[in-house]
């Protein structure tokens, strides 16, 4: 019974298989990343991803058509541009790197959309570009997995400088150079994470599995390792446990999996050893000498 | 926003003034296909205007000024009805227009997928010619005058939808009854399906935007394994890795692309309705035919 509900949907269909490893591979590169960004209060930054992306998808669309492979590589040229530009102009200027992003993005949306319409066709470019995390094939697959490969590696190489850089960063000025560097870095390997997770599995997912399972954390753990470490397993316990739900309800795959993590989000809300609020109401006892 | 205001009113009176006898009927469709029914009905006495062009997805549609303006100046609107242009409402009062609306679909008894109506109708050639039927009556009714020349055009383009019906069914008459099942991306064929006795499978509802669930796919893959169904088809638009991935795990043929809800310009392969029906059914036939 148990048996049925949970493993037997893995072992009789390929696709579900392949629908999980996609999702443990995007949550062991997506979930770091998502604290990271909780952590610089840019949380909301992959949504504006998504859109700042469209010219560079227009621009390959215009000059090979529907072809996947030059949509997301103008994709990410275009998400690259927007990202660099708005990290420069937070470091140089007074802007914060919140509404500079939002300018940048903005404007390249409006760009794509001109870019769109001067070919003349309404196809919903982003619509075809978002791809559906029951339709992975080898070549997706393996994006995918590479993709969370290059991200644990630029992460580890680059953890110590980022890690100051996102608490103290006046500190690390005054003490290396290092901080541009990770701080450029790690945007960049938001962009590459969130084109190819778009073109993967669709905005909801890649944006979702990012940001959900860092707020989850937050409300368990005080400190960064531990923090990732819940993050990226409840991203993967979210990913099984969606698709297990998208397969006995009929609700669509990306969307359920989102919103069994916003459940376990809503309960460490509740319950969290961190500031939870029933934590929060009924305090643990203090320990007296 | 004045100077706009004068030219949008511009506009109007002119789209609204009584037309000289020789002047040709300014019409606007709503996507390629009706604009193709029109061109062959109108001839050279209409001037034919297509909002959702070749190639575009009339699902998920935006209008643009250009579009706005169209339809200011149109004196027929033609569109297909069974709620396949949900934004026309709201683009007809932003356009201030008093163009006639002429609902292709009109007569036909629409299918129903899940409680709407599903607005591919034009999939079934015997609606084609309803379709154009609808047409020819608008253009007699808003221009008298050329009434014998639509009614000739109509008359010649209907005998040559239903030759093709013909064609259609005899070749899906050579296929052998149980090899006539197919599958698609989205329910576009749910008419031509009805009509030609094809059993038809889709993962994904009426509409290109809906997404599927795991259950969905892994039932049309125990029906495609257990019915022993023979290929699955891609559609033009869309992303075609999710029927690769049916294909894949159930041993069915990707049979090739099938066109629903666009044609394709001048150089493309199917720049008009006949020569769509007749790509889709020498698509169909050639995968499900042994």
């Amino acid at each position: 019974m148990v048996y049925d509900a949970l493993i037997a949907p893995f072992l009789e269909f390929e696709f579900m298989r392949r629908a999980l490893a996609a999702v443990v591979a995007l949550s062991l590169g997506a979930a770091p990343i998502g604290v990271f960004l909780m952590l610089r209060r840019m949380s909301l930054v992959g949504d504006a991803m998504a859109h700042a992306i469209l010219p560079g998808a227009a621009v390959g669309f215009l000059l090979s058509g529907l072809n996947l492979f030059a949509m997301t590589a103008g994709g990410l040229i275009a998400g690259f541009t927007v990202a660099l530009l708005a990290g420069v102009v937070a470091r140089v200027t007074d802007l914060k790197e919140d509404a500079s992003l939002a300018t940048f993005y903005l404007a390249s949306l409006a760009l794509g959309v001109t870019i769109v319409s001067v070919k003349g066709t309404n196809i919903d470019l982003l619509h075809v570009l978002f791809g559906n995390i029951l339709a992975m094939d080898d070549q997706t697959l393996l994006v995918v997995a590479f993709n969370a490969t290059l991200t644990l590696i630029v992460l580890a190489v680059i953890y110590r400088p980022l890690v100051i850089e996102s608490v103290d960063p006046l500190f690390l000025r005054t003490v290396s150079r290092a901080g541009s560097i990770a701080h450029l870095t790690f945007l960049a390997l938001v962009v590459v994470n969130l084109v190819n997770g778009f073109q993967a599995l669709g905005t909801l997912l890649a944006v979702g599995l990012m940001i959900l399972p860092a707020g989850i954390a937050r409300f368990w753990s005080r400190e960064l390792t531990g923090m990732i470490t819940i993050a990226v397993a409840s991203a993967i316990l979210s990913g099984y446990a969606g698709l297990v739900l998208s397969f006995q309800t009929r609700i669509p795959s990306g969307p359920a999996i989102i919103l069994v993590s916003a459940a376990l989000y809503v309960l460490s809300i509740l319950f969290g050893n961190v500031r939870g609020i029933v934590r929060q109401l009924f305090p643990a006892p203090h320990l007296e000498a | 926003m004045r100077r706009w205001r004068l030219l949008l009113g511009l506009a109007l009176s002119l789209g609204a003034s009584p037309l000289h006898a020789q002047a040709r009927l300014n019409v606007v469709a709503s996507f390629s296909i009706l604009g193709d029914f029109v061109k062959n009905v109108g001839g050279d006495r209409v001037d034919v205007t297509t909002l959702v062009g070749p190639d575009g997805d009339v699902h998920v549609y935006a209008p643009t000024p250009a579009d706005v303006r169209k339809i200011a100046d149109a004196k027929l609107l033609v569109i297909n009805g069974f709620g396949l242009e949900g934004w026309l409402p709201r683009l007809l009062q932003a356009a201030g227009s008093k163009a006639t609306i002429v609902t292709a679909t009109a007569g036909i008894a629409p299918l129903k997928a899940g409680s709407d109506a599903d607005p591919h109708a034009w999939q079934s050639v015997a609606n084609a010619e309803t379709y154009v039927a609808n047409i020819r009556d608008a253009l007699v009714a808003a221009d008298p005058v050329d009434a014998d020349v639509f009614r000739q055009n109509a008359k010649a383009y209907r005998a040559k939808l239903e030759a093709l019906d013909g064609e259609v069914r005899q070749a899906i008459g050579q296929i052998a009854e149980s090899r006539r099942r197919m599958i698609s991306t989205h329910d576009a064929f749910g008419y031509f399906a009805a009509r030609y006795g094809i059993a038809l499978i889709a993962p994904v509802g009426v509409s290109t935007e809906a997404e599927p669930s795991a259950r969905d796919i892994a039932k049309i893959i125990g029906q495609v394994k257990t019915e022993h169904i023979p290929a699955v088809f891609l559609e033009r638009i869309g992303d075609p890795r999710l029927m690769r991935r049916i294909s894949e795990e159930t041993g069915a043929k990707v049979g090739g692309t099938l066109y629903s809800d666009s044609l394709t310009d001048e150089k493309g392969e199917v720049p008009t309705y006949i020569d769509m029906v007749r790509h889709n059914i020498r698509t169909l036939t050639s995968a499900l035919a042994k």
